[in-house]
């Protein structure tokens, strides 16, 4: 049962026209035969495809995307479930600091945080290096992760935890036999939106990024700025669809409304 | 008891948060704090940065160059344009999803935010060739008989590609703030005989407010601070304070000037979020009398 009028149907058709569009304009002009950026009308081919995986610094810089996006989420994972446990089981002086800092890059604008890891690096001579690039995205990620978690954690019922510890559970085995899999949802729902948006990063890592570890969104933007062509639709078309996938996974394990806009 | 298991959970508090802890002091302040040393010390294109020198050029000239005032000055009126749109389209749409039926209102607000997770090269390049000389829309434009513009490289390309990447970050919040209306509320002001449109003005609207003000607030902060979309639709003349932040580190190579621009960029993002957060608090203080 809708109650909108006509009016608003059509205002709400035309936001999700707008939203949609490019998206779905980079989807089909990738498929087409021709030298141009034109849509397909008669034909589809898969030439573009075949173009991306001929460009080694392409592939290298997805494989570098996907390493990047896979550690720096686990990582970001270990290191903000603990720091989400502290806040929200312990009182402790500074706790609401900690869980502001915390929370504080989401609120930084990424290019801030770029020029300043990239005075970091370039201090201690590791500019470039892959490992501190992964760190660097740990920063920018683990904010999602926290959130995420926090939200599992907080009012999450104590008496199985309670009952475990009086039977003698040590706390290793408590955590891995009642907390985690209880706030799973939290973890693996965290885990995936950080690994998302690590490998869409682009502010952060063109400044952190030397040519052998260009990440796939650096050497999008580098190549989009020298040359216009199918193949970045192309390029753009699978960034789309490992996007979707991540997407659906997300959805599976924690509700991808929940994500978007909090608890329902 | 009370003191001993106090001071213990103190201690498994701190002890648990300190792998991010180290992080953020070490790759969060100790950067910051670098970055603004590294922008007051003193530059030339010959012997490049002197650590050892001091000076206030930078800021001097940030504030005296009319070359940066007219950046500072576009990256103002674009983010203020842009956050103008996004009030206007996303707190009806909100609207309108939160009246939609059962699965229809999921799947569409699902549609329309999750570009959000989409990388933002992408959604610009999407645009580009959305608004291309050639491109879907000035094609249209030919069949309707109109003339093709320049679209691409100019401030409307990268207001229209700014409004859809924030316009998610204006709809979550009014989204939030519709979840908590009473529609029980909307239903007794419609009995007793008020038209929608004062329904909507004197019940809904502000009731969303503080959505509203929170979501202003993320999509102007993050407009202005924006580069990917400056860069790729903005084309080379047409900068911003990102893009020119970026043109200083890796084309001038004026670092100590790059940071000064960063740390003025953060000041002011700070600025106003705190300036808006102190009218929320304000306006919430007076409703509640």
């Amino acid at each position: 049962m809708s109650r909108n009028g006509p009016f608003a149907l059509l205002f709400h058709a035309l936001v999700v026209l707008f939203m949609l569009a490019p998206l779905v304009v980079v989807c089909l002009v990738a498929f087409t035969p021709e030298n141009t950026l034109s849509l397909p009308t008669t034909d589809f081919s898969l030439r573009w495809f075949r173009a991306v995986f001929e460009r080694a610094d392409f592939v290298d810089a997805f494989y570098n995307s996907l390493i990047l996006a896979f550690s720096a989420a686990s990582l970001a994972t270990l290191i903000a479930v603990p720091a989400a446990l502290a806040i929200t089981r312990f009182e402790f002086p500074g706790r609401d600091f900690f869980n502001a800092l915390f929370l504080s890059p989401i609120i930084i604008p990424h290019l801030v945080l770029g020029v300043a890891l990239l005075r970091l690096f370039a201090l201690m001579g590791v500019n470039g290096s892959f490992a501190w690039l992964i760190f660097a995205h740990v920063l920018v990620i683990t904010p999602y992760v926290l959130r995420l978690v926090l939200a599992s954690a907080i009012g999450l019922d104590r008496s199985a935890e309670h009952a475990a510890q009086s039977l003698g559970a040590g706390r290793f085995t408590l955590f891995r036999q009642i907390t985690l899999p209880m706030i799973l949802p939290g973890v693996a729902g965290g885990w995936l939106l950080a690994f998302i948006n690590s490998f869409d990063e682009v502010t952060l890592s063109i400044f952190v990024t030397s040519p052998a570890t260009q990440t796939l969104p650096v050497r999008m933007y580098v190549y989009a700025t020298e040359s216009i062509d199918p193949m970045m639709a192309a390029v753009s078309a699978l960034v789309i669809a490992l996007t979707a996938l991540t997407m659906i996974l997300l959805d599976r394990v924690y509700g991808l409304d929940r994500v978007l806009v909090g608890k329902q | 008891m009370n003191t001993l298991a106090a001071i213990r959970q103190g201690r498994q508090g701190y002890v648990l948060s300190a792998p991010a802890l180290a992080l953020y002091v070490g790759l969060l302040a100790i950067p910051l704090l670098l970055t603004l040393v590294l922008s007051l010390n003193v530059f030339d294109y010959s012997s490049g940065i002197n650590s050892d020198a001091y000076t206030f050029a930078h800021y001097s000239s940030l504030l005296g160059d009319p070359y940066f005032y007219e950046i500072f000055l576009r990256t103002m009126w674009i983010s203020a344009l842009t956050t103008l749109l996004c009030v206007l389209i996303g707190v009806p749409e909100a609207y309108i999803l939160s009246r939609m039926g059962a699965p229809w209102r999921s799947i569409f607000l699902i549609l329309i935010l999750t570009p959000l997770l989409i990388s933002v090269v992408v959604r610009a390049f999407g645009w580009s060739l959305l608004l291309g000389a050639d491109g879907l829309v000035n094609q249209t434009l030919q069949a309707f008989g109109g003339s093709p513009m320049k679209l691409l490289y100019t401030p409307f390309a990268v207001v229209i590609a700014l409004v859809h990447v924030m316009l998610p970050f204006m709809i979550i919040p009014v989204w939030t703030s519709l979840q908590k209306l009473d529609p029980a509320a909307e239903q007794a002001a419609l009995s007793l005989g008020a038209s929608h449109f004062t329904v909507i003005r004197k019940v809904v609207l502000p009731q969303v407010m503080p959505g509203v003000l929170s979501g202003t607030l993320i999509v102007f902060g993050l407009a202005a601070s924006s580069f990917a979309i400056p860069g790729l639709l903005g084309g080379r003349r047409l900068k911003m304070v990102a893009t020119l932040i970026y043109d200083q580190y890796l084309s001038e190579l004026n670092w100590p000037m790059g940071a000064a621009i960063a740390v003025a960029l953060l000041l002011l993002n700070l600025l106003i979020m705190l300036s808006w957060n102190r009218m929320i608090e304000g306006r919430y203080k007076k409703s509640l009398g």
